[in-house]
């Protein structure tokens, strides 16, 4: 009995075709179950690097109390830890926002950087209420508010905009991108809704909820 | 100790190796000053290592403590300021050399046949380089690490389809936060680093095995065979070298004539870089920049934002081109062209010393480009900077196409077949 299979071990590497069949099956079959497990061993260091549940929980929706703005006044909210601007824009300056379609590079917003609802020449739920992530569209920087003629210096015959700091990117008082900027797009309009008169919601819309 | 000496070479090639890598590697007699700054990047990068150790002993990855524990760092412990300038010059002192490494190979034609992945390894230090320091640069999470990193990460977000779920990813928040900080703590000191250590080495492995080049881009090692022996060097050099080639009486042996050299340039630059760290380590904002002395401020944005200076030729490409998406492949393209360096040069003489007119005004010009790059880049906007970085954006790639062009069919001088005396 030993004797055999010591001859059979022997002479194993020099058999036939048949075996090497085998060992090619092995082979193939080894590889490609440790690729699979090389690929879901992969799993877990890729996708620990997506927000934590805790970060998750830091971008839920945010109330904000809208009563109190002055007109022409900016109110800053943290969403997502993004700064969020509220304007309450006085019936001049939205009568004004029609003047200079022609300087702008999407006047009509076609370009999907606010939901639906926005989706109008004010940009907004409600005309009066501006609400806009105030995060340059070109880079990520947070572009100033110039009111009260100060954006005049910026582009000639519009009053009140935003003006980026950081590569000169503009925008109207709709959140609508001026051409010939580095910025690409008009800034995001959050999703949001109101709860009532006085109040609004940052994070959802109304069919959402 | 001989004994002892064997007894540990008879169990690992410790003197084997030191002369074969090192005591007994032929280098090219004529190697100039150009040829140190591969020496002092190496002791920038141990530099860097042992400083950064350091620093990690006390430094804090969160958003609530780094700001904190990097002044902790430079106002309570003791020699904390030294350690930590050590390593901010040390940072900037990296990408002097390496500038200086890279010129240097592209003068003298060493990314040329067979030096080809020499090259690609060293570029490959240079990205991971570049991924380093940026993300050191984070660390500290004043107002420009911060706002630099929402630049540099939202470059991301320019790629179609999968860009802004991408940042996301990258970020591990819905912004640059804590998350961000510490995944960049953790590549910054551990991953990055080990890349580059082995990147470093098989940079040094690549090296050996083609053989050093030298200003006039000749050939040291010839056919086995094909030398007399009065032609042959008469120092000692390893017989990993001479036993497949004829080593010409064009070489002398590392130690210590390389060494020693490399030692003097050290010195130099061992002053330059203690006068920096000591008298200027900020270097009027340029080395560090003002705005990180405040702590990082995620509602406001700094009046300008700029990367660091090594940084600054490459932003400039980027914001020369007024699409975004077309701004950041212009930007990455830069880097890819000198990737393909060895490729994009067809020319069979290496050195500027033997080739055309043309490639001598072709290089500097390139050099004086690189450099104004870096000045477009690194100062605020200004009507002029717009026409003036896109003019040299156009230089910056039309070097590259002009040496493709001219390489093929150039008018050379005849090269001497050995290192003239």
């Amino acid at each position: 009995m030993s004797d055999v299979s010591v001859d059979a071990k022997k002479s194993a590497p020099d058999k036939g075709p048949g075996d090497n069949t085998r060992r090619r099956f092995l082979t193939v079959a080894t590889s490609v179950v440790g690729a699979v497990g090389v690929a879901g061993a992969a799993v877990p260091f890729i996708a620990s690097w997506n927000p934590s549940a805790k970060a998750k929980a830091a971008g839920a929706d945010v109330e904000v109390d809208i009563s109190n703005i002055e007109p022409g006044q900016l109110i800053r909210v943290m969403w997502r830890s993004k700064p969020v601007w509220i304007v309450r824009r006085p019936p001049e300056m939205l009568d004004s926002l029609s003047d200079h379609a022609e300087l702008l590079k999407d006047p009509e917003s076609e370009a999907e950087q606010q939901p639906p609802f926005a989706k109008n020449p004010y940009r907004s739920l409600k005309e009066e209420y501006l609400v806009l992530v105030g995060i340059c569209t070109h880079l990520g920087c947070s572009p100033q508010y110039l009111k009260n003629g100060a954006f005049e210096e910026i582009v000639q015959g519009v009053e009140n905009g935003f003006f980026c700091p950081c590569h000169g990117s503009k925008f109207d008082m709709a959140g609508r991108v001026f051409q010939n900027v580095p910025a690409p797009l008009n800034l995001v309009v959050p999703p949001y809704q109101y709860v009532n008169d006085n109040t609004i919601i940052i994070g959802s819309t109304a069919q959402e909820a | 100790m001989n004994g002892f000496l064997s007894w540990i070479e008879a169990r690992i090639p410790l003197m084997r190796v030191a002369n074969m890598h090192a005591i007994q590697y032929p280098a090219p007699r004529n190697m100039n000053f150009w040829y140190v700054f591969g020496f002092l990047a190496t002791i920038v990068l141990v530099n860097q290592i042992i400083t950064g150790i350091w620093l990690t002993m006390n430094y804090v990855p969160t958003a609530e403590g780094a700001f904190a524990s990097v002044e902790y760092i430079m106002r309570e412990i003791d020699y904390g300021w030294i350690i930590r300038y050590m390593h901010s010059t040390g940072a900037s002192a990296f990408f002097i050399v390496v500038y200086m490494h890279m010129f240097r190979g592209m003068i003298y034609g060493s990314y040329q046949k067979p030096r080809e992945l020499l090259w690609v390894f060293g570029m490959f230090i240079y990205l991971a380089l570049m991924a380093e320091a940026f993300m050191g640069y984070v660390l500290p999470w004043g107002q420009m690490s911060y706002w630099g990193a929402q630049v540099i990460v939202s470059l991301f977000g320019a790629i179609p389809v999968i860009g802004p779920d991408l940042v996301i990813w990258l970020q591990g928040d819905y912004v640059i936060s804590g998350a961000t900080l510490n995944r960049f703590f953790a590549l910054h000191v551990i991953a990055l680093p080990l890349v580059i250590v082995i990147l470093v080495f098989l940079h040094i492995i690549a090296l050996h095995e083609v053989g050093s080049n030298n200003p006039d881009g000749v050939a040291i090692k010839h056919k086995k065979g094909s030398l007399s022996e009065s032609e042959k060097t008469p120092y000692k050099i390893h017989e990993y070298y001479t036993e497949k080639y004829d080593i010409a009486d064009d070489v002398v042996p590392f130690f210590p004539h390389i060494v020693l050299k490399d030692l003097v340039a050290f010195c130099i630059f061992l002053a330059a870089f203690t006068y920096i760290m000591f008298f200027a380590p900020e270097m009027g904002g340029k080395f560090l920049e003002h705005p990180n002395f405040e702590i990082a401020n995620q509602l406001k944005t700094p009046e300008h934002i700029f990367p660091v200076w090594y940084f600054t030729p490459f932003y400039a490409i980027l914001k020369a081109v007024p699409d975004k998406l077309f701004g950041v492949l212009a930007m990455f393209g830069a880097i890819a062209a000198l990737f393909a360096m060895p490729w994009i040069d067809r020319g069979r003489v290496r050195s500027w010393r033997y080739r055309c007119g043309l490639h001598k005004v072709n290089l500097l010009l390139f050099a004086v480009v690189f450099v104004f790059l870096g000045y477009l880049g690194g100062t605020p906007q200004e009507n002029w900077k717009i026409i003036a970085s896109q003019i040299a954006t156009v230089l910056y790639f039309g070097f590259f196409i002009a040496l493709f062009l001219y390489s093929k069919n150039e008018n050379t001088k005849p090269v001497p077949a050995r290192i003239p005396r």
